[in-house]
């Protein structure tokens, strides 16, 4: 039984896991994980898709807020960006898609850092202000530059293929969407026990220290905007490919609010916290549309109200977390983690 | 007078009517911020929360509107005490993006409500005003764009004195000012906290009503142009009333005229990305704004 820290070198100190017990928990979860579409009906599959795309997002939200303390409301324009080159460089410039997302991402990742560049005069409630006013403009931009994203008319994306395979169904695209969303964790994990890592904490908890210390924050906070829109890169260029159809419309404020919502709900520097936060928004709609399934017998107008029973759901439930468990999912799986190790000898 | 002028002139005009109630919006969310430093993102639902209230009132309970104008500001106020109380409160000292985000998703239980309870088809406003436009020369001014813009420009006029003379008024500049020295002067902080917001949820309600005069209807579009609120603030600079009135304006005329003069060459939508393109370029030169306190922090 674990039960403290006992490292005598940094190599233990800087392991990725503590014990062998997580490493074989993630085999395992993963050996099963390959077999769910096996079992799992479309309606499933469609919400784990959600998931694993909403995680990769989320991750890259929270390495820029959580990590680096930059706050962003423009994370719906960098999955815009994202979704749409990989859309336009599979349709106009031929690209099969595991060209196409890379390239995607990189372009996303050029475009976060021209967002970013307010962060290294702006901070705090200024940089949230620049970022919105960037997000209208970007929407602004997609809708109106009709010849390539069809505007509000929607742009059809072909399946991905690989190997004359094509991705088309939930249970084909699941695997794509694991196959990177599992890497995308790992990748966030090792992340912070690197250098890179460590300057961006750092500057979420005093830039000037951190400045003081030969941290460049010019430096550092550029590559925080690169890295986490590289992630919603990836995840816009995975949303073309399960949605197959683009609108204007699925790139709002509001998915901007969800994503923030994901790192607040999940936990703010958390890794688990973020799969926590994506779990926890997606299911949100699914649990009520199921709740209102149910209660049509007794109050027909249920399914009507599902759309702003999620608002007020949404709403409360942000208030909650950031009232009474600031550190979110994250916190209270660690509380029950720890009570459940010692015990019964918890306290 | 030249046809061009006139379409000049038209633009402005009506600019400088939407303008006036930008500039009650920025007007609530400036007295927040100055006395809390709570930045309110949810300004649009508070002015949507207004409308429907009045509609709600005015046609739905068949209310005359001498009874029904004080019972929807009475709801807001009470809606300005239930948030300070229950959200905000707790929130004290904590990072700025708790703050935002309890913005978020206060104005997100607030839209919520507002569609369960009314539903989100359009509904026809009252007709306050006489819908005949008048000719000064050639140019046509709608009597609702005159009396929402006289109305606005009063109400601001008695913001202004009562920050100026009333001890109210007064003990809300000292908080601004600084917190503790308030305190010690037997300010009550805590109660200035809940009259910000009591103000600033009243006052979006006005600009509710105003806007749904002006556009003949409410429905949930309104709730965006409650964003509009941080060009003009941007521009007026976060705790500046007097930036807040000129910004509004300025920002009303700048979306009218650009959406004017660039619609036709861009084709379409430039009035919704006009005032945010100012608000990156203002940002850039010069953060605090036109008439705000400048900050000097080391980023």
């Amino acid at each position: 039984m674990k039960c403290g820290g006992f490292r005598v070198s940094y190599r233990s100190d800087e392991r990725m896991f503590d014990t062998r017990l997580p490493v074989i928990a993630l085999v395992i979860f993963l050996v099963v994980f390959a077999f769910v579409p096996r079992f799992a009906g479309t309606y499933w599959l469609d919400v784990l898709n959600r998931i694993g795309i909403a995680v990769i997002g989320a991750l890259g939200l929270n390495i820029l807020v959580g990590f680096t303390g930059q706050i962003s409301i423009g994370h719906a324009a960098f999955l815009a960006v994202g979704a749409y080159a990989t859309a336009i460089l599979e349709l106009n410039a031929g690209l099969p898609f595991y060209l196409a997302i890379p390239l995607a991402a990189l372009l996303t990742s050029a475009f976060g850092l021209v967002f970013g560049i307010p962060s290294l005069r702006l901070k705090g409630l200024y940089l949230a202000i620049a970022t919105l006013a960037a997000h209208f403009i970007t929407t602004y931009g997609i809708i109106h530059w009709e010849r390539m994203t069809k505007g509000v008319l929607g742009l059809m994306v072909p399946p991905a293929t690989i190997f004359g395979l094509p991705l088309d169904s939930d249970a084909r695209i699941f695997y794509l969407i694991f196959a990177l969303a599992v890497p995308a964790v790992l990748f966030t994990k090792n992340l912070f026990r690197t250098k890179v890592g460590r300057a961006f904490i750092a500057i979420r908890d005093r830039d000037v220290a951190a400045s003081v210390m030969g941290v460049s924050l010019y430096r550092y906070k550029l590559l925080a905007f690169v890295i986490s829109s590289f992630y919603a890169g990836v995840a816009g260029g995975l949303m073309a490919h399960h949605s197959r159809i683009l609108f204007p419309d699925a790139f709002t404020l509001l998915v901007a609010i969800d994503y923030l919502a994901m790192v607040i709900i999940g936990g703010m520097g958390s890794i688990l916290g973020s799969i926590f936060g994506a779990v926890f928004m997606t299911l949100l709609p699914e649990i009520l549309k199921l709740t209102a399934t149910s209660l049509t017998g007794i109050y027909p107008q249920a399914f009507g109200a599902i759309a702003s029973a999620r608002d007020i759901v949404f709403g409360l439930a942000v208030i909650f977390f950031l009232t009474f468990e600031p550190q979110g999912l994250a916190r209270i799986w660690v509380r029950m983690r720890s009570y459940w190790t010692l015990w019964p000898y918890s306290y | 007078m030249s046809e061009h002028l006139v379409f000049m002139l038209q633009l402005v005009i009506s600019g400088i009517a939407v303008g006036g109630v930008y500039s009650l919006m920025a007007l609530g969310f400036v007295l927040i911020f100055k006395a809390s430093s709570v930045v309110n993102f949810g300004p649009g639902e508070l002015v949507l929360f207004g409308a429907y209230v009045s509609w709600a009132t005015i046609l739905q309970m068949k209310l005359p509107l001498l009874v029904a104008f004080p019972i929807t500001l009475a709801v807001a106020v009470l809606l300005g005490i239930v948030i300070e109380r229950g959200v905000l409160r707790p929130l004290i000292g904590e990072p700025i993006i708790s703050v935002i985000m309890v913005t978020f998703g206060f104005a997100s239980v607030i839209r919520g409500f507002l569609n369960l309870t009314w539903g989100s088809d359009t509904r026809p406003f009252p007709v306050l005003f006489s819908p005949e436009p008048f000719r000064v020369g050639a140019v046509a001014v709608s009597p609702v764009h005159l009396w929402s813009f006289l109305g606005v420009m009063l109400l601001l006029g008695a913001f202004s004195l009562f920050f100026r003379w009333s001890v109210t008024g007064m003990a809300m500049r000292a908080t601004a000012d600084n917190q503790q020295v308030a305190q010690s002067l037997g300010v009550s902080v805590k109660w200035i906290f809940a009259l910000s917001w009591c103000i600033a949820t009243g006052v979006s309600t006005l600009g509710g009503i105003i806007l749904g005069s002006v556009r003949g209807g409410v429905d949930f579009s309104l709730a965006e142009l409650g964003l509009k609120v941080f060009p003009v603030v941007i521009l007026g600079g976060l705790d500046s009333v007097a930036g807040a009135i000129i910004g509004g304006v300025l920002i009303g005329v700048l979306e009218n005229l650009s959406g004017g003069y660039l619609d036709p060459i861009l084709g379409g939508g430039v009035k919704e990305v006009a005032p945010f393109v100012a608000l990156v370029v203002i940002l850039m030169l010069r953060p605090h704004g036109f008439f705000g306190k400048v900050e000097i922090e080391r980023v």
